[in-house]
């Protein structure tokens, strides 16, 4: 974590020293600007909202005092979502990233009554004159970790921790079976649910279940290190979700898929400091460095790290990408034709399996 | 050396002191705590108690907060009263919000008066059904209603985690755990433009006034004090004590599903997986520290609702911790509970040379059975 750290502080020294250069062509800034953030879960979650207040914590590296950010912590998604967003707003934040789902309709109700005040809602889908949204594309690390679990698994059998079967969920469990049916089209992919993006025991729970059915490793798109720790237990692999889980289980991590919102929230900030933020549907993912794998175990083959590495720069470049047909859903029937390619706007409903997947999704 | 005697007679002013003396140790305590963090204390505690509910809108928002927590504590009190001990006012609250969406959803494009009052009774009901079913266990099978309301407590949620991830969901909502938004006939009425205040508050305090007029002025509420104060003599003095405990936990569930329909009908405007951030449990600490008595009550949740205001202005204004609001809900009843020591006994301050403490008055030792 230190390193991280370390890494963040010199790109946002150099970012810093840029903006400087930027900024004292353009007005003396007076007042800094007040940035809101709105997180689900306690800072010290070590996953989602965690990842988010890193996020805040670099475009502070960044800005320095040119802004001046808050944050409210462990925000039920219920009626008082509401009175704090209306209260960030209220006390002169100019600019407010409401960063769970079930804050969506809050943030819309808030924004009807400051039509001044710029909202950035996460993984949501309704947007508004002063209401964008931001997301980031998790399927391509996930098909990178997807390629490796199908190179390192000696059992052929491969578990996929599920929270919910919103499109989020579903499209990286397609882009996982994907890389399975590319490069290892005897491995299995076994799903299983624990409705919950957050809940330890139960995770754990579904990392026994799975490694007691031969599966040697184990992807998550849930935020708790549990299944992380059962695999170390175990003698088995697992990947980490959106912060670096390798400290949780040093012989066990391949790698994380970790969520770096810094990137965006420090482009997001600048629109808004220079007055061209308009609300839009933010996708973004390795290509603006949203999506990261900061390392891979060592034990892996160095073949398929290399590879890896070839399908993370294909991916930057566009050259890879893991929703390019021919892509056939579960009953064989061929949705995405040869040549072309399944728009976000597609995946932001997707609501199928490819083919090769097991189970059924739950309805 | 201190030394705790028996008053022999339980203190009156004490009952009413102890709440006002547990606040003011609790306000006391954050001075300290404030101090030590580096903050300045009298900021912090203007910043907690005052600002937010220094404008008309904090006012409204106070309301907002009060209503499901006051008409969750209200129901408990009476069941408190005849020491029936409900502990499940959060299960019976989602079941209020569960039921009361169902009917919401059914009749989503229905534009007519009757849909809020049929959305409100189903809430209701739904209450009633789930705080019956550990009447039902206890009169019936001598269960013990504090292990079965609780159970009951997470029954409850998983259902609405089902209804929610499952058929309630809302068909458009790319399969994300939400109910449709509301029609309008179904939302509670604004009292005050342009604020979040509801109707559900003025049904609060509706509330608060009928179990009053229930609790003292009426036969019923007598007879719920007495099986509470002495159950054997309650039955000896014939009354009916199946039937009370079906009422004082049908009652306390009713409310508390009244809580629950408020909230998806009022502040929230559909079925959303968290109701609820534990308005049920805080409704516990709220009725006792209300003394059971509607007033103490009111005051009491409007206490809870300001401490819980307070906690998300500290952390966006001064940058404290959350866990600050957590910490002076917790002072509070560790508090109150220790002042409660006092209306029974006193303190005295002795020297150790003294001689022995004089026997104890008989009465007193009657008094404390």
């Amino acid at each position: 974590m230190k390193r991280r750290q370390f890494n963040k502080l010199v790109t946002g020294l150099a970012a810093g020293v840029c903006l400087t250069a930027l900024s004292s062509l353009s007005v003396q800034a007076a007042e800094p600007l007040k940035v809101g953030f709105v997180y689900v879960g306690p800072i010290g979650d070590h996953g989602w909202s965690y990842q988010h207040d890193q996020g805040r914590l670099s475009a502070e590296a960044v800005y320095g005092d040119k802004i001046k950010t808050t944050y409210v912590e462990n925000v039920a998604e219920g009626a008082d979502a509401q009175r704090v967003i209306y209260n960030l707003a209220k006390t002169g934040h100019d600019l407010i990233f409401t960063t769970s789902f079930g804050f969506m309709n809050p943030t819309l109700k808030v924004a009807k009554q400051f039509p001044k005040v710029a909202f950035e809602h996460a993984t949501g889908y309704k947007m508004a004159k002063n209401v964008g949204t931001y997301i980031s594309t998790t399927f391509e690390g996930r098909y990178v970790a997807g390629y490796v679990a199908s190179q390192v698994t000696k059992s052929n059998k491969i578990g996929y921790i599920a929270s919910f079967p919103i499109p989020e969920v579903i499209r990286d469990i397609n882009a996982v079976q994907l890389a399975l049916n590319k490069y290892n089209p005897d491995a299995e992919l076994k799903v299983i649910w624990v409705n919950s993006w957050f809940d330890p025991g139960k995770e754990a729970d579904a990392a026994n279940a799975m490694m007691d059915q031969g599966v040697d490793v184990i992807l998550q798109h849930t935020d708790s290190p549990a299944a992380m720790q059962a695999a170390e237990r175990r003698g088995a692999y697992a990947v980490g979700q959106a912060s670096d889980m390798s400290s949780f289980g040093p012989n066990a991590h391949l790698l994380s898929v970790v969520d770096e919102w810094g990137p965006h929230y420090i482009n997001t900030i600048k629109a808004v400091m220079d007055g061209t933020w308009k609300p839009k549907a933010n996708v973004e993912g390795m290509k603006e460095g949203a999506i990261v794998i900061p390392s891979f175990n060592e034990s892996i083959p160095a073949d398929v790290v290399a590879h890896a590495k070839e399908l993370i720069a294909g991916i930057k470049d566009g050259s890879v990408y893991p929703f390019a047909g021919p892509i056939k859903n579960k009953a064989g029937e061929l949705i995405v034709p040869e040549g072309t390619r399944l728009s976000y706007e597609d995946l932001e409903k997707m609501n199928w399996y490819v083919e090769g997947v097991q189970s059924d999704i739950p309805q | 050396m201190i030394k705790l005697e028996p008053r022999g007679e339980r203190s009156r002013a004490m009952a009413y002191l102890s709440p006002v003396l547990a606040a003011l140790l609790t306000m006391l305590t954050g001075l300290i705590l404030f101090t030590l963090l580096g903050v300045d204390p009298v900021e912090a505690l203007i910043t907690i108690l005052y600002v937010p509910i220094s404008d008309t809108h904090g006012l409204a928002e106070l309301c907002v907060k009060t209503a499901p927590i006051l008409l969750c504590a209200i129901g408990l009190s009476v069941a408190f009263k005849a020491k029936i001990w409900n502990i499940g006012a959060e299960g019976q609250l989602l079941m209020g919000g569960l039921f009361g969406s169902y009917i919401a959803l059914q009749f989503i494009e229905v534009e007519a008066f009757w849909v809020l009052p049929a959305v409100l009774i189903a809430g209701v009901v739904g209450g009633i059904v789930w705080s019956g079913i550990a009447a039902v266990l206890k009169v019936r099978f001598n269960t013990n209603e504090i292990l079965t309301t609780i159970m009951m407590n997470y029954i409850a949620l998983n259902i609405l985690l089902w209804a929610v991830h499952g058929p309630l969901k809302d068909p458009d909502g790319y399969n994300f755990p939400e109910s449709a938004l509301f029609g309008d006939s179904a939302l509670l009425p604004i009292l005050v433009e342009d604020t979040r205040v509801h109707f559900g508050m003025a049904l609060a305090l509706l509330a608060v006034v009928a179990v009053w007029v229930l609790m003292s002025r009426s036969f019923y509420g007598f007879q719920i004090k007495v099986m509470g104060m002495d159950a054997g003599a309650a039955r000896l003095s014939g009354f009916k004590e199946k039937r009370l405990t079906y009422f004082a936990l049908l009652l306390s569930g009713g409310l508390a599903g009244l809580a629950g329909v408020g909230e998806v009908t009022g502040p929230i405007g559909q079925l959303i997986p968290q109701i609820s951030p534990g308005y049920g449990y805080a409704a516990i600490i709220v009725a006792f520290l209300g003394r059971l008595h509607p007033v103490g009550i009111l005051l009491a949740s409007l206490l809870m609702a300001l401490l819980y205001m307070g906690g998300e202005m500290a952390q966006i204004s001064l940058g404290l911790p959350l866990a600050l609001t957590g910490l002076f809900q917790g002072m509070l009843l560790f508090y109150l509970l220790a002042c409660d020591v006092l209306i029974s006994f006193r303190i005295r301050l002795k020297s150790k040379k003294l001689k022995p403490s004089p026997p104890l008055p008989p009465l007193a030792s009657e008094t404390q059975g």
